[in-house]
């Protein structure tokens, strides 16, 4: 369970969010929704550690995610706005590295399963940087389909660049993600209807 | 899901930078020029004067090292600082110090390993002795992953400023003054015959010392640079 409570964020001379809380269980969708500015990416990467809070505290089953560190970090899936793609590297080759250091399941079998879920099979040996925007994204977004040991998925704006069959991907992937007892977090801008037991949304005001 | 295997992910993290490098030779290949060029100008410059030419051989052979492994630095974190690589290691299941050392190792097999093996061919145009050119090659084995311990906190702090390379060069280098010292001086002291075990025993000290805390230094400053 993933709970907020207090929650800051300053950034630069801003004040961007204050006394911002909620509390996530198995199961449930969290939306964060807001302007441009409003403080959605840096919420997010506070709920994974990479940025401190000013104020407040997120714990993890009762225990602050500072304490539990790397305990914590096995618990997490974060896709960020950087897709974490590299040109020099296939798209195979990109994401065996990346669940090998997330230490997510995938040997090559799974790996490249995985990539013929997102329909890349026929690109998985060329260079990421041949690959089109859209085509990275999904690189990027096939880590998930190796993340279903981790509960907690973190996405910021995972349906960006995507076409409409590739939102339909990650939109099944979520829903199974969440019927399987997993808790997602989201910030989007796209009206893409997730289906989850339960879902929460916070407005982030600027 | 698997169970987070340290070995596994340091392997990973090597692998991976070694095969990213291996795809961007030119990078490689830069260093290594860079290094072969300012150490070849100074026989041009100072005239084939054998006498001085081996008096000054270590030192620019050492000097020239250092410039070229601190030309190669920005790109030790930059790259994965660009992609998104970098948040996906601050936020992998294993302490980060470690998988920074695989990093470091990495970049050192690609930018510092090659100038220790070209060195030999350099000092003979120096006039080197065949046991002045040991003891170089083995001041630059122990001297050079010195250079890429200190200076992957350098590159880590600079990360993502404007202007970062400069500022490298002058936060870093002061800091490889002992090891240039050192690194000299052990090819110096074994040619005037007082031998360099007392130089590369302390470079050895050097590299144990920055093994243990460089890696955890350039952690930190990594998790303030992702920030």
């Amino acid at each position: 369970m993933l709970e907020a409570i207090n929650l800051e964020c300053v950034r630069g001379e801003r004040r961007l969010f204050t006394n911002l809380g909620f509390r996530l269980t198995p199961h449930m969708l969290l939306e964060v929704r807001g302007a441009n500015g409003s403080g959605k990416t840096s919420l997010l990467r506070m709920l994974c550690g990479l940025l401190f809070t000013a104020a407040g505290k997120i714990t993890w089953n009762g225990t602050e995610i500072g304490v539990l560190n790397e305990e914590y970090r096995a618990q997490i899936a974060y896709l960020g706005h950087l897709s974490a793609v590299k040109d020099e590297l296939s798209a195979l080759e990109n994401l065996l590295f990346a669940a090998r250091l997330a230490a997510t399941s995938g040997d090559t079998a799974e790996v490249a399963a995985a990539l013929r879920w997102f329909g890349l099979e026929d690109f998985r040996h060329q260079p990421c940087k041949t690959l089109s925007q859209g085509q990275r994204r999904r690189v990027a977004l096939a880590r998930l389909r190796l993340a279903a040991g981790r509960p907690l998925w973190i996405l910021d704006e995972p349906f960006t660049a995507l076409d409409t069959s590739a939102v339909q991907l990650v939109q099944s992937l979520l829903e199974s993600h969440l019927r399987a007892g997993g808790m997602a977090v989201l910030t989007t801008h796209q009206e893409v209807p997730v289906a989850a037991h339960s879902t929460q949304r916070i407005e982030l005001k600027s | 899901m698997n169970s987070p295997s340290l070995p596994d992910a340091l392997r990973c993290v090597l692998w991976r930078d070694l095969l990213v490098a291996m795809r961007r030779r030119a990078d490689v290949f830069t260093t290594l020029v860079f290094f072969v060029i300012v150490v070849s100008l100074f026989p041009l410059g100072v005239g084939p004067e054998l006498k001085l030419l081996r008096t000054m051989a270590p030192g620019v052979v050492w000097v020239a090292a250092l410039l070229a492994s601190m030309l190669a630095l920005n790109r030790l974190f930059a790259g994965d600082y660009a992609d998104g690589a970098l948040e996906q290691l601050v936020l992998a299941p294993q302490p980060l110090s470690l998988l920074v050392l695989a990093k470091i190792a990495a970049h050192w097999l690609t930018t510092g390993l090659p100038l220790v093996i070209v060195a030999p061919l350099l000092g003979l145009q120096f006039d080197l002795p065949a046991e002045a050119l040991r003891i170089l090659v083995a001041s630059l084995l122990l001297g050079t992953p010195v250079l890429s311990l200190i200076g992957a906190i350098g590159a880590a702090l600079t990360l993502g400023l404007r202007g970062g390379g400069a500022l490298l060069s002058l936060l870093v280098l002061p800091l490889y003054v002992p090891v240039l010292i050192f690194g000299a001086g052990a090819v110096e002291a074994s040619a005037s015959g007082l031998g360099a075990g007392a130089h590369l025993s302390l470079l050895g000290a050097f590299l144990l010392v920055a093994l243990v805390f460089a890696p955890w230094a350039t952690a930190v400053a990594l998790r303030i640079s992702v920030e």
